[in-house]
C-alpha cells in the first residue's frame, strides 16, 4: 500500500468482489440482526445482490464509474427491500461522480462517496442517529476526507474511514430507530445493532481491503 | 430427526424456488382468470390490457397470499408482482406489469407503506413516466399498532390493502379516470384502520425456523405481517377480553360518526382455523353492538397472511354510499368471487 495514491478498475472490481465475499460469510449473521428488529431477510438480501453484480460485472469493461452505476443498477434489480433501492442509488451515484476517469485519486474518492452518502439521505430521508446504514456511511465519509485533508495518504485514509464506520456501526446498539421497519418497534429496538449499518460498515472494510490487497 | 424437530415443516421443493413454483401453481389453477410470466414474476389478469380502463398493479413480498396474486381478475387488480418472501419486488417487475396492463388509461400503484416497497415503487413509476405512461400511487397505511410520527416509518399497510384493491377496482371497472380511481382508493385507506394479534411466529421458508420465540401462554400485541414483532408481549387472555381491546384501538382511532354503518373485516393470519375467525367476527359484533355501531358488510377469512402464523387482524372501514356500492360491484379473482 505504500506510496499508493489512486485507485483503478481494477480496484474498484476488488471491492465489489470483496464486499460480495464478506457479505456471504456475514449473511447468517446479518439475518440474525435483521430478525431481531426487521423481517429476517437482510443477509439472503444483500447476498443475492453483490452475487449478481460480481456476475454482471464478469467480462464488462469500463472505467470505475461505469463499473459503479452498472452494479448499481444491478443492485436496484436484484435485491427489491429498502436496501436495493438504497445501495443501488449509493453506487449509482457514486459511479456518475467519477465521470469517466480512468484512475482517480482520494479526493475523488471521497466526492464519490459523499455523492452515494446524498443519494441514500434522499431516498431514505434518514438522518445520523436514526438507526440505519447512514449511521456507518456519514462518519466514514467524513473520517476518509478529514484524514485525506490532514494529508494522509490513501490507505490511512481508508483505516480511518473502516474504523469510523465500525464505530458508527457499534454505536446503533443503544439507539432508538426512527426509520425502516425496525422503527415499528419503538423502545423495543433498542438494545441490538442496525443490520443495515452492519452490513454499510462490512462493504467499507471491503474497499480498504481492496486497496491493500493489491499493494 | 433433530433438524426436523428444531425447524419448521414446509410442502416446498428448494426454498429458493417456492416462489415461482407456487405461482405457477395459482396460473395453473386459474387459467380462466390469470396468466403468469414466470420471467418478470408477474400474475397478469387474462384479459389485460383492457383497452381505455385505468389498470391497477399492486405488489409487495410474497407470504401473504392470497394478497396480492389472488386478487388479479375482473373489478380487482390487473397485475400483481410479488416479490420474495417477505421481500420487496424490484422496480423491473414494477414496469413490466405496469406496461402489460396500460390500456391507455394510466396505472394506479397500490402500495403498502414499507420503506422497501415505497423506494422501489417510487423508482418504477419514474421509469413508467419516462416511458409516457401516467401512474398515480395510492399508499395505503392503515395499522393503528404503529405509531405514525416522525419518528416512525409511518403506519404500516395491512388488511385495508385488500379492501382498498377491491373498492378502486370497482371503480376502475365501472370507467373511472385515473384520478377519480385514484381517490376513491385514497378515500377507501383514509377511512379505514387495522390491528393485529399474532399467537406464534412464522418461518420463512429460507430461515426454516420461527422468526422470533413466543411462549406457549404468550401472545404478540399488534403484530404485523412480516413475523415483526409488534407492540407488546403479553399472557394471552380470552378471545372476548382480546377482542374488545383491538376493537378499542381501532374505533379510538377511526372515530366513527355516530351510528356509522361499517365493513367489518376479520383476517386470519394464516395458521388460525376458519372457526376460531368466526368466533372472533362474534366478538366484534358484540362490540359494535354495544357501541351503536352497524357492519352493514363483512368479511372473514384468510386473505392478508403472514406464512403460518397463529393469529388475527381486525379492519373496520367507515361505509357511505359510493363505498358500498363499490364494495358489492361484481369481483371474479382467485380469492374473492361475488356477484358473477
Amino acid at each position: 500500500m505504500e506510496g499508493r495514491t489512486s485507485v483503478d478498475a481494477g480496484t474498484v472490481r476488488q471491492w465489489l468482489q470483496a464486499a460480495a465475499e464478506s457479505l456471504r460469510e456475514q449473511r447468517d449473521y446479518l439475518t440474525q440482526l435483521d430478525a431481531a428488529i426487521g423481517d429476517a431477510d437482510h443477509g439472503a438480501n444483500m447476498d443475492r445482490g453483490f452475487s449478481a453484480v460480481v456476475e454482471k460485472l464478469q467480462g464488462l469493461d469500463g472505467a470505475p464509474g461505469k463499473l459503479l452505476t452498472t452494479a448499481g443498477s444491478t443492485l436496484v434489480s436484484t435485491v427489491g427491500g429498502a436496501s436495493g433501492p438504497l445501495w443501488g442509488t449509493a453506487l449509482r451515484r457514486a459511479g456518475r461522480a467519477l465521470g469517466d476517469a480512468n484512475e482517480f485519486g482520494g479526493a475523488d474518492l471521497a466526492d464519490a462517496l459523499d455523492a452515494a452518502l446524498t443519494g441514500v439521505v434522499e431516498l431514505g430521508a434518514a438522518q445520523e442517529g436514526d438507526k440505519t446504514m447512514v449511521d456507518a456511511l456519514a462518519p466514514a465519509v467524513r473520517a476518509l476526507r478529514s484524514k485525506l485533508e490532514a494529508g494522509g495518504d490513501l490507505a490511512a485514509a481508508l483505516a480511518a474511514a473502516r474504523a469510523a464506520g465500525e464505530e458508527g456501526m457499534r454505536a446503533t446498539t443503544p439507539l432508538q430507530a426512527s426509520k425502516g421497519r425496525a422503527s415499528y418497534l419503538g423502545e423495543r429496538s433498542i438494545g441490538h445493532q442496525d443490520p443495515g449499518a452492519t452490513s454499510t460498515a462490512l462493504i467499507i472494510a471491503a474497499l480498504e481491503h481492496s486497496l491493500t490487497a493489491r499493494s | 430427526m433433530s433438524a426436523v424437530a428444531t425447524g419448521v415443516k414446509k410442502f416446498i421443493n428448494e426454498p429458493a424456488d417456492v416462489v415461482k413454483e407456487s405461482l405457477a401453481g395459482l396460473g395453473l389453477a386459474h387459467r380462466d382468470l390469470v396468466r403468469i410470466d414466470l420471467e418478470n414474476q408477474l400474475v397478469l389478469r387474462r384479459a389485460a390490457p383492457v383497452s381505455g380502463k385505468v389498470a391497477l398493479v399492486s405488489g409487495g413480498g410474497s407470504g401473504h397470499e392470497p394478497l396480492h396474486g389472488g386478487f388479479v381478475g375482473k373489478g380487482m387488480l390487473d397485475a400483481a408482482c410479488p416479490g420474495e418472501v417477505f421481500t420487496s419486488p424490484v422496480p423491473d417487475q414494477m414496469l413490466a406489469a405496469t406496461k402489460a396492463v396500460d390500456g391507455g388509461a394510466g396505472v394506479i400503484h397500490i402500495v403498502k407503506n414499507y420503506t422497501g416497497d415505497v423506494m422501489n415503487f417510487k423508482l418504477a413509476a419514474e421509469l413508467a413516466e419516462d416511458e409516457g405512461i401516467h401512474v398515480e400511487s395510492v399508499l395505503t397505511n392503515d395499522d393503528v399498532a404503529v405509531e405514525d410520527s416522525l419518528y416512525t416509518a409511518g403506519r404500516r399497510g395491512v388488511g385495508v390493502t385488500v379492501l382498498v384493491e377491491k373498492i378502486a377496482g370497482a371503480r376502475a371497472e365501472a370507467g373511472g379516470s385515473l384520478a377519480e380511481v385514484a381517490d376513491v382508493a385514497r378515500k377507501a385507506n383514509e377511512r379505514g384502520r387495522s390491528f393485529g394479534v399474532a399467537l406464534t411466529s412464522c418461518a420463512t421458508p429460507a430461515a426454516g425456523a420461527p422468526t422470533f420465540d413466543i411462549g406457549p401462554d404468550e401472545m404478540e400485541f399488534g403484530v404485523g405481517i412480516h413475523g415483526e414483532p409488534g407492540r407488546r408481549r403479553e399472557k394471552i387472555r380470552s378471545a372476548a377480553e382480546i377482542v374488545e381491546e383491538m376493537a378499542d384501538a381501532v374505533l379510538g382511532d377511526l372515530k366513527p360518526a355516530d351510528g356509522a354503518s361499517l365493513l367489518a373485516f376479520v383476517n386470519g393470519l394464516g395458521g388460525t382455523p376458519a372457526l376460531e375467525l368466526y368466533l372472533v367476527y362474534n366478538e366484534l359484533a358484540k362490540q359494535l353492538d354495544r357501541r351503536g355501531l352497524t357492519a352493514s358488510r363483512s368479511l372473514v377469512g384468510n386473505y392478508i397472511t403472514s406464512l403460518e402464523m397463529a393469529g388475527v387482524s381486525i379492519t373496520l372501514l367507515e361505509l357511505d354510499d359510493e363505498l358500498t356500492a363499490l364494495w358489492d360491484a361484481p369481483v371474479h379473482t382467485p380469492a374473492l368471487r361475488w356477484g358473477v
